[in-house]
């Protein structure tokens, strides 16, 4: 092979790798702090992607309507569970966070869609609507299990994410849509050629890996955050509720997932269904991570995205069984390394 | 002298099995109350369920305030503190953010002056302030787990074994730091297994055995009691050491 080729084909990969460091980064945070395996995450995927290039093309999203419903689900929940206790300011608080809010983004939605806004305002509109169902979702989902085993979690995560895809060819259709461009253009550089999207992806995601870093370490809720994962009952002892961290997380992951969406729809046709293998993706190099490291998370995502590009040019038909087959050596060395261990109970 | 804490006729149970059965109690304002006995008396599981960790049939009362209905995150804002047997620090965080955290139900504004007056109290953890909290000595880990729940300014801190697998002068300066906490406000609801230093500086006693509070008064009569002394105190040298 040439080295052009070469490189080439590690560019292609560190672009698809930097997409799933963030989506592994996502589902590291969601686990360490709620013990949650997000199987959804790529249905954030697919509806930040999709309801991205549906508001660019003059369409209304669904999406926009199920984050209305899943918020009064919410509300309803809030009610159900404070009803032996029920007060005024707790119920306003809920009903704007949980019905005003949303049905502000619907109504906005609405009225903006058909004039088809700016690629800016497609891309907040986005953002803030999977937002809204990642934080719904788990209050519907997530919340009133949160004290169970980590098998009936991912029970429920496997439940959510086929509900989440069935909606999604509802709202989207069986066709796949493409994006605009969030940077037109492009340079080359040597034999290399960098489209501005492709631009966009990197910085984009470093910016995100260095604002997550920054937020960990220096922020009080970044640390209530790390404190949850690291010990519950100690937070709970501190004040911290693991609703609160277990909220943050999933509108983290929600937001990431649809950051990602949005950046990869521009490069390749998204379908309803499409977000599941990419999250997939992300979901191998944070088994590698081991589920609990940031730095090991982001270095296999860039691994499995190389890896990826290789085996699409040489033996596309198995590329996905490549990048999957990564994990079998990976799973019998960690069995080797740690002796079982009991899952915690708590 | 005010009740801050009553506890009337508790169980509890793990399954079937009743840990604590039909326990009262009272911890008065500025008071230091210790329960005494053996391990398995049932301390733990007590002090767990009066913080909520654990459901408990009876009546706890704090502050005047039934709190069948509240949480542990609801107990903590009303001023309950636990520093629990296994201290549950954040491990991997350092000494500083572990304390930050403790502040996490008061104003941000109080916290400032909150870690101040920890630092004063335990000089050792400001000296290690940047040090993750897993990596401190096993008594430098009680200091921090006491500075935590202190940061969060409780009217009640309970302390379940601070003395547990710790140098006996390091034992000292947690007790000199109980009765200091008691000057400075706070009251004290403290379990030990060391019940010859408990008795020496608490108010008020209680001896459980086997689930059940099997003798209760003035600090000083029970320690002057000769049941409790032959069956407590005597082995007291011994126990201590051997943890």
């Amino acid at each position: 092979m040439n080295t052009t080729i070469m490189l080439f084909l590690v560019q292609d990969g560190i672009t698809n790798g930097a997409i799933y460091a963030l989506l592994g980064l996502a589902l590291v945070l969601v686990f360490a702090v709620t013990r949650v395996i997000l199987i959804p995450q790529g249905e954030f995927v697919t509806y930040g992607a999709l309801t991205y290039a549906s508001l660019a093309a003059g369409q209304m999203p669904g999406t926009a309507k199920l984050a209305l419903a899943l918020g009064i689900g919410a509300f309803a929940f809030d009610l159900f569970e404070a009803r032996k206790a029920l007060h005024g300011r707790l119920v306003v608080r809920s009903f704007i966070a949980n019905v005003v809010l949303p049905a502000i983004v619907l109504a906005l939605t609405l009225s903006l869609a058909a004039q088809k806004p700016p690629v800016a305002v497609c891309i907040a509109l986005s953002l803030v609507i999977v937002a809204m169902i990642g934080l719904y979702l788990y209050r519907v989902a997530f919340q009133p299990l949160a004290h169970t085993s980590v098998l009936v979690l991912l029970i429920a995560s496997v439940g959510v994410h086929l509900a989440l895809q069935g909606l999604g060819l509802l709202f989207f259709g069986a066709e796949g849509q493409r994006g605009p461009a969030v940077l037109s253009g492009a340079f080359t550089a040597g034999a290399l050629r960098f489209t501005g999207q492709s631009i966009t992806v990197y910085a984009i995601t470093i910016a995100f890996i260095v604002a997550l870093w920054l937020f960990f370490g220096l922020t009080l809720y970044g640390k209530v955050l790390r404190a949850t994962a690291v010990n519950r009952l100690g937070a709970r002892l501190a004040g911290i509720r693991t609703t609160l961290s277990g909220q943050i997380a999933f509108l983290l992951a929600s937001v990431i997932g649809a950051l990602s969406g949005i950046l990869i729809v521009p490069i390749t046709t998204l379908y309803y269904d499409s977000g599941f293998l990419i999250g997939l993706k992300g979901f191998v190099a944070a088994i590698i991570g081991g589920l609990v490291s940031y730095p090991l998370t982001a270095v296999a995502a860039l691994v499995v995205g190389i890896v990826e590009a290789f085996s699409s040019f040489y033996a596309s038909n198995y590329k996905e069984v490549i990048v999957f087959m990564l994990l079998i050596p990976v799973l019998l060395l960690r069995s080797l390394a740690a002796p079982a261990v009991e899952e915690e109970k708590d | 002298m005010s009740t801050l804490l009553s506890v009337t006729d508790a169980h509890v149970a793990y399954g079937k099995v009743e840990a604590v059965r039909s326990v009262s109690l009272e911890v008065g304002s500025n008071e230091i109350v210790t329960i005494v006995g053996a391990n398995g008396a049932g301390k733990t599981t007590l002090l767990s369920a009066i913080m909520g960790i654990l459901s408990l049939k009876g009546r706890v009362a704090f502050a005047g305030q039934d709190l069948a209905r509240l949480d542990i995150e609801d107990r903590v804002a009303m001023g309950l503190g636990l520093v629990p047997e296994h201290r549950e620090l954040f491990v991997t965080m350092n000494v500083e953010d572990n304390l930050e955290l403790g502040a996490f139900r008061i104003e941000r504004s109080k916290a400032k002056a909150s870690m101040e007056r920890v630092y004063a109290l335990f000089p050792r953890l400001k000296e290690r302030r940047k040090q993750l909290a897993g990596t401190l000595s096993g008594g430098e880990q009680q200091m921090l787990a006491m500075g935590r729940a202190l940061m969060g300014e409780p009217k009640l801190l309970m302390l379940d074994e601070p003395s547990l697998g710790l140098a006996p002068i390091i034992v000292a300066d947690i007790f000199r730091i109980v009765t200091e906490l008691r000057a400075a406000g706070v009251s004290v609801l403290l379990v030990e297994q060391n019940a010859q230093a408990a008795l020496k500086i608490a108010d008020h006693a209680y001896v459980m055995e086997l689930g059940e509070f099997v003798l209760s008064g003035k600090a000083s009569d029970i320690a002057a009691n000769e049941r409790v002394a032959a069956s407590y105190l005597g082995f007291q040298h011994e126990g201590a050491s051997a943890i």
